[in-house]
């Protein structure tokens, strides 16, 4: 199975006064797995519910493997969805639901098909449970293999994952790329987990309103965020205050490179609790308020003077930096953005 | 302190048992009078379950009989066909639009039977002018008479599932809105469907006034029609669509039971796989 690509063209949608999508355009390569990350109410659902044809667009061109396909209706537009609420039919059993979309299309050997399906989402041995008896992370399991099994030219996925505790999360999760990876259909993934968005996609689109802030591959997203949106949406940021010189900030006294040129001399910089070293020093400006245990790393926040500043250190130095040792705080040369 | 207690049980056991004995009397009294009336002549019983004989002698409560019986069904089929894909639409497409029509279908309930009539007289002149007098005629007037109570079935086994994300799901997957409503919409609200057609029968069954008023032969009308001439007949034809329309309740709340215990059935939570 190859991939198609999918072209979304200046796609208008209101509902009321609110624009979901203001001129969207979004272009996935063949095979490609795409990632729409963003707040609620973005319009990264309604992006994905116009290319399933669930929506109508205002205006605008849904174009799959070069074919317009924008006046289709949903269930001509061969195309596989798993969905935020649990969809399977609860009066079928999971085999059931997995052939039900193969029976329409009149395929013989439709029942080794979706043992097939079954078994690449690894829940081959449930196969005759009924929905209410399996857990969510195995009915989520077997809507992905439903919607794989009429090899559909695109998958799209609508916050697949955001009804499991975390665990089954990051399980879940990695085998949808693996998964991916295995058959090679275009994949459209909405979310509003960055973490999620980061770790599988090979491209993430970060949409505000309608809009796409910026299409790029997931260490782009985070290290060279293209707005201020961007940077602060992504990953956790300290908003400390800079004073622009040239091409440059100095934010607590060190010198940082600006990822974008500044309008103005007194700014906002946004900086990455990970680019934050604190050490402690009698003689340092700072002073350790609390620590966070997180696993293997930790986060200290730190207060110097009247601003504080969160810091993101390895867990086995927590023991030098307890509540109200004085510190030095400094900071990594990497470009910053500006808020 | 115990004995307070003991004490206390007792009369509540007591109270308990003299409000069962009550309402026991009240309502198993006529039935017990309707029996013994109608088994006082031999013949009766016997001749109503023997059709040919009955339709014989009683021709009017044959035709009642039979007419009430199509009815029952007609209107349930044409409630069905309505009501269904309307609420599932109004849930998929307008679900602004649902308090309205909840409004409407509830209307018939507020409306006196015979003001009913009296709206619907002159539409019969038309039914009648482009279909004929028939009685199966009445099936719209019907139609109409049951919607609060069907509509209130449906829609409370609509709200039971999520039919907006399966009807998603299965147009996804190449279904036609023809394959969801048939495939995946009724085998999900399979019960409410029942319980709105089982309501329908017996409501059909029991109808008199519009009937009667609008000059229609159906088993109310031929019962009381039949009261004046042969009053045993009359009483086991009461009893024995009582019993129908009993029997059919029953049937309702034992399907409503089980769909409260299947619902109440707390999933199971095999373990995550970990492959």
């Amino acid at each position: 199975m190859s991939g198609v690509a999918v072209h979304l063209q200046g796609l208008r949608r209101s509902f009321g006064t609110t624009h979901a999508l203001d001129n969207l355009d979004l272009s996935i390569e063949p095979g490609e797995f795409i990632a729409l990350l963003g707040p609620s109410g973005c319009g990264k659902t309604t992006a994905l519910r116009v290319l399933a044809g669930l929506e109508d667009a205002d205006s605008g061109q849904v174009l799959v493997g070069g074919k317009d396909v924008t006046a289709l209706p949903a269930n001509r537009r061969d195309m596989g969805m798993v969905f935020q609420a649990y969809s399977l039919f609860p009066h079928l059993t999971a085999l059931a639901n997995v052939t039900f979309g193969l029976s329409l299309r009149g395929r013989k050997r439709s029942e080794t098909r979706a043992r097939e399906m079954l078994e690449l989402v690894g829940i081959a041995q449930f196969a005759d449970r009924y929905p209410h008896q399996l857990s969510g992370g195995q009915q989520q399991r077997v809507a992905l293999a439903r919607a794989l099994a009429i090899e559909p030219s695109v998958l799209l996925l609508d916050e697949p994952l955001s009804a499991l505790d975390a665990k089954v999360r990051v399980q879940l999760r990695d085998e949808i790329r693996r998964i991916q990876t295995e058959v090679g259909t275009t994949t459209l993934f909405v979310t509003h987990d960055q973490e999620e968005a980061l770790a599988v996609a090979d491209r993430v689109g970060v949409m505000r309103a309608g809009k796409l802030e910026q299409l790029a591959a997931p260490a782009d997203i985070y290290l060279t965020p293209a707005t201020p949106f961007v940077a602060e949406f992504v990953g956790l940021s300290n908003r400390l205050p800079g004073v622009v010189t040239d091409d440059e900030v100095e934010v607590l006294g060190t010198r940082l490179p600006l990822l974008a040129p500044a309008s103005a001399a007194s700014v906002t910089a946004l900086v990455r609790p990970e680019s934050v070293q604190v050490t402690p020093d009698a003689g340092g400006t700072g002073k350790v308020l609390t620590t966070s245990f997180l696993g293997p790393i930790s986060k200290v926040t730190v207060t110097v003077g009247d601003q504080l500043v969160v810091a993101q250190v390895a867990t086995d130095r927590l023991t030098t930096l307890a509540p109200g040792t004085p510190v030095r705080v400094t900071l990594s040369p990497h470009p910053v953005a500006l808020a | 302190m115990a004995g307070v207690i003991a004490r206390r049980v007792r009369k509540q056991r007591a109270f308990r048992w003299t409000v069962l004995l009550v309402l026991g009397v009240f309502f198993v009294l006529p039935f017990v009078a309707m029996v013994e009336f109608s088994t006082r002549d031999a013949e009766t019983w016997p001749l109503l379950f023997d059709w040919p004989q009955l339709s014989e002698r009683y021709p009017a409560l044959a035709e009642g009989i039979t007419n009430s019986l199509l009815q029952a069904a007609l209107t349930a089929v044409l409630m069905l066909v309505l009501l269904v894909p309307t609420a599932v639409w109004v849930r998929l497409r307008l679900p602004q639009l649902r308090r309205l029509v909840e409004f409407i279908c509830l209307l018939p309930l507020t409306i006196p039977a015979i003001v009913l009539v009296v709206g619907l007289a002159p539409v019969y002149a038309w039914v009648t002018y482009f279909l004929g007098g028939s009685s199966l005629t009445l099936v719209f007037a019907y139609t109409v008479l049951v919607l609060p109570y069907a509509y209130r079935a449906i829609d409370a086994g609509l709200s039971a599932i999520d039919v907006k994300t399966l009807a998603e799901a299965a147009r996804s997957l190449g279904a036609g809105w023809g394959t969801v409503m048939w495939r995946v919409v009724l085998p999900n609200i399979r019960s409410a469907v029942l319980s709105a057609a089982f309501l329908t029968v017996a409501l059909v069954l029991g109808e008199f006034t519009i009937a009667s008023l609008l000059n229609r032969t159906n088993l109310q009308v031929a019962i009381n029609f039949l009261g004046k001439s042969s009053a045993t007949m009359s009483v086991a034809v009461s009893l024995t669509a009582l019993l129908l329309a009993f029997v059919l309740l029953l049937l309702l709340s034992l399907l409503g039971g089980r769909r409260r215990s299947s619902a109440a059935v707390a999933p199971v939570s095999p373990k995550e796989t970990t492959t």
